[in-house]
């Protein structure tokens, strides 16, 4: 676990140092608050996918969500003018509905978290775009814009969302970043230090032991599905703020795959039963700082996808090793 | 009987490990044409690990393996048949939707370019399934044959690859006495057409009637062997042991207390015509005998709420009590060590502390936080209380041995002080030295008051360890036997279906 860790961070330090001597503009305070805006909202819907690939499923749906409750909130703002802090309560609260709907089929109704979290990718896009006539809507309104009520109350909502806090002379911090932090620690102890993190390493692990060990396991997979969800709604009201106008086709399209990129470079296994929140914040960072020095170091943007998915498929080949020897140590330490 | 008797095969100093366990300690066997030698031993003993390693299932880590003489390295099960050796597994290998001509010729189909000769394939296995006595048509679908024909399938399949060595691995586990009687004349004949037999079981009856030698192991070990004259029951359990039975299974008679557990015409969904009712007692030891598949796995997992009884009563210490998950039996006082260890017993890649204290975690929990105190101080006991061999309790369960498993398992249920323990075949794959202390356990456990209820396949254990028994029988209880009640003949007769004589 350690070990894994240290090496997730080794490989964001060697990026970041060598993006850096490459390219000395990396380093520039503008593009350092961009890196860490953009690696906490990944990492916040990342924090949310670990907590079901712990179990052993999957979430698909990730993206969809995150552009259905940006819609939503959009929705409720600019068209019908709901006050700021309910649009944010009936946005939550769907997302956390959507988990619990997920949970229940797949343990109560025995479908494959797949099948489930495929159907709800593409049940939710579509809502998105159905109720908005898949027109672009802003939940903060741009220059020129009427037809927003509670116009001060969305700023400060903007503020806290998406905003940047200064510190020193040329740095401000983005406000997602403090999200990160107090969801990190918040998911940390949950699975460290609570019975409910330990039941869902065992049953991740091995489920029919940890039902005969007295643990409902299906409690604690709707459990993962709803903060899983949880985190996508979040995330979706970050990104809503910190895109000011939401394309229901594109906002969120294949954040899914960025979160379990995330989760799986960070130490999950898709098996279930491994993973700690620390190694997937950084894995969310990695991911984003390799897109980022892509563009600082000039190598085609074409070539993203690629370079990612390698850095990821080695990256698991590397732990995989890791565990192996260590399983050998065990064995003839014995 | 051929004069010959150079061996057909032979194994000198083989040794095998697995994780955990070092299976096979430098054994040796050997095997004459038209002989049929038994493989005898407890659980756990190296006699499967053995069995694979001669019909190319797994390789040997070291050690010589002679086929007449000259030595040979099995890569896979293949190359074993290709010298003659044929492997009957316990659970069988036959595609069920497949007709039995199709599922003798599986994967040496005789084609031309491709395309199956059907009629030499019928014609083929019409000859073998005659040589094994059965009189079907080749077209019959194999899943429809009661398991003992399907087992005949089996070994005419295994002689159609001119097999001459067959390696049957407790074949009688599941069948009822007919087909055992069956199997039995199908193994004469053959021994009689020269074709050589090894034979696991556990049943003594069985290897004293079939047998012209027994090879007995211990612990991965070569206890000894006995010839034809020297076969009888007393030789083979002290061979198997190591020591008198009554030393082994070191049990005091107690006063029984009061019925903690009262079953009243429960029926479990496996058998959901069949109603069962039992009682077990405080401080007594109950066993539940029968072949593989006769309901008694089944039965304990009603019990704990794995597979909620459709019907009946349910009484704990005399209050009704209806689990409908393991949880509820849990909180109720119950506590079921598995058949099947690895896969409902324990979470394997988790360390022994994790292992141990998974059930005690929601009684010592603070507010959802995990009591780390009491979690170290519960797996802290467990290993000094069953004395695990572990180098510490942040040991992962996995690279631990069967027998130590076992006792993580025993010891997050001790933590629950329960008031029924149940057991389900708990010695199996445990070497005999922590098979002896579990014995002793159960025996300490009982005597301080607690009732325990436990399954076993194993004639010796049900026989040294239950102060009464309940035989099972398709499902049925067919019968309860005292322990002055108890042997090996009044348990097989109930077991496949015998009615109790009166004493």
């Amino acid at each position: 676990m350690k070990k894994n860790i240290i090496g997730i961070f080794a490989l964001l330090v060697v990026i970041f140092v060598i993006t850096a001597i490459i390219n000395p503009k990396f380093l520039n305070a503008y593009n350092m608050q961009n890196l860490i805006k953009w690696s906490s909202l990944y990492a916040v819907m990342s924090i949310g996918v670990a907590m079901v690939i712990i179990t052993g499923g999957i979430d698909l749906s990730i993206g969809s969500v995150v552009g259905l409750v940006a819609v939503v909130l959009a929705f409720c703002l600019k068209i019908h003018g709901l006050d700021p802090w309910v649009s944010i309560g009936i946005t939550l609260g769907l997302s956390l509905l959507i988990g619990l709907v997920h949970g229940l089929l797949v343990t109560k109704a025995g479908i494959q978290p797949f099948v489930v979290t495929l159907c709800g990718l593409l049940v939710y896009r579509s809502i998105g775009r159905w109720i908005t006539d898949n027109q672009s809507v802003g939940p903060v309104p741009l220059e020129g814009d009427k037809g927003y009520v509670n116009l001060e109350e969305i700023l400060g909502l903007d503020f806290i969302f998406s905003g940047k806090i200064p510190l020193g002379d040329s740095f401000n911090l983005p406000t997602p970043f403090i999200f990160l932090v107090v969801l990190g620690i918040a998911g940390a102890v949950f699975l460290r230090k609570t019975i409910w993190g330990r039941y869902l390493y065992a049953l991740g692990n091995n489920e029919d032991g940890a039902k005969y060990s007295g643990i409902n396991t299906d409690n604690m997979k709707i459990i993962a599905y709803v903060l899983c969800s949880f985190c996508a709604g979040l995330a979706g009201l970050l990104f809503a703020f910190e895109l000011d106008s939401v394309q229901p086709a594109q906002t969120g399209e294949f954040y899914e795959l960025y979160a379990i990129a995330a989760a799986v470079l960070g130490g999950c296994s898709l098996r279930g039963g491994e993973g700690s929140i620390l190694g997937v914040v950084i894995a969310a960072a990695v991911i984003r700082l390799i897109y980022n020095s892509i563009n600082m170091v000039g190598i085609s943007t074409h070539l993203e996808f690629g370079i990612l998915g390698m850095v990821i498929l080695f990256g698991v080949i590397g732990d995989e090793v890791l565990k192996k020897t260590m399983a050998k140590k065990q064995l003839s330490a014995r | 009987m051929s004069a010959d008797s150079s061996p057909l095969l032979e194994v000198k100093g083989l040794t095998k490990s697995f994780p955990g366990v070092l299976a096979l300690r430098g054994v040796s066997l050997h095997l004459k044409k038209g002989e049929v030698l038994s493989l005898i031993g407890e659980n756990g003993a190296g006699k499967s690990t053995l069995m694979k390693i001669l019909a190319g299932v797994q390789p040997a880590d070291s050690g010589e393996y002679l086929i007449e003489g000259g030595p040979v390295n099995f890569q896979n099960v293949r190359d074993a048949m290709n010298r003659g050796i044929a492997l009957i597994h316990q659970e069988l290998n036959l595609a069920s939707n497949l007709d039995l001509a199709a599922n003798i010729f599986l994967g040496r189909e005789p084609n031309k370019k491709g395309i199956i000769q059907e009629n030499e394939i019928r014609e083929d296995a019409t000859k073998y399934l005659q040589r094994v006595g059965l009189d079907l048509p080749t077209e019959t679908i194999t899943g429809t044959l009661p398991i003992g024909k399907q087992q005949l399938v089996e070994i005419a399949k295994a002689l159609s690859c001119d097999a001459r060595v067959l390696i049957m691995d407790e074949p009688t586990s599941s069948l009822s006495q007919k087909e055992t009687e069956t199997l039995f004349e199908v193994v004469k004949d053959l021994r009689n057409q020269g074709i050589s037999v090894i034979y696991i079981s556990h049943r003594l009856g069985e290897v004293i009637e079939l047998s012209d030698r027994v090879t007995v192991f211990r612990d991965g070990e070569n206890a000894g062997d006995l010839a034809k004259e020297e076969i009888n029951h007393e030789n083979m359990v002290r061979l198997m042991v190591g020591r008198d039975l009554s030393e082994f299974y070191d049990r005091q008679i107690h006063q029984p207390g009061k019925t903690v557990l009262q079953a009243r015409e429960i029926i479990s969904p496996a058998y959901s015509t069949i109603p069962v009712s039992f009682e077990v007692r405080a401080g007594e030891i109950v066993g539940i005998a029968g072949l593989v598949g006769a309901g008694r796995t089944e039965l304990l997992q009603t019990i704990f709420g794995v597979t909620p009884a459709l019907a009946g009563e349910l009484e704990l210490d005399g209050q009704s009590f209806r689990p409908s998950c393991p949880a509820d039996a849990i909180n109720a006082g119950i506590a079921l060590a598995p058949e099947d260890r690895k896969q409902h017993g324990l979470v394997l890649p988790m360390t022994v502390r994790e292992n141990a204290s998974l059930p005690s975690l929601e009684r010592d929990q603070s507010k959802g936080f995990l009591n780390q105190e009491a979690e170290l101080k519960i797996s802290e006991k467990a290993v000094e209380q069953m004395q695990i061999k572990t180098p510490s309790i942040e040991q992962i369960a996995r690279f631990l041995s069967g027998g130590n498993q076992q006792k993580i398992v025993l010891g997050k249920w001790l933590a629950m002080n329960p008031k029924l323990l149940m057991l389900d075949e708990p010695t199996r794959g445990i070497d005999v030295g922590a098979k002896r202390e579990i014995y002793k356990l159960m025996e300490k456990l009982a005597g301080e008051g607690m009732a325990i209820l436990f399954v076993s396949s194993e004639m010796e254990e049900v026989l040294g360890m239950a102060d009464r028994a309940y035989i099972m029988h398709e499902g049925k209880i067919s019968g309860e036997l005292d322990r002055n009640e108890l042997s090996e003949e009044s348990i097989m007769n109930l077991a496949t279906g015998g009615e109790k004589t009166a004493a």
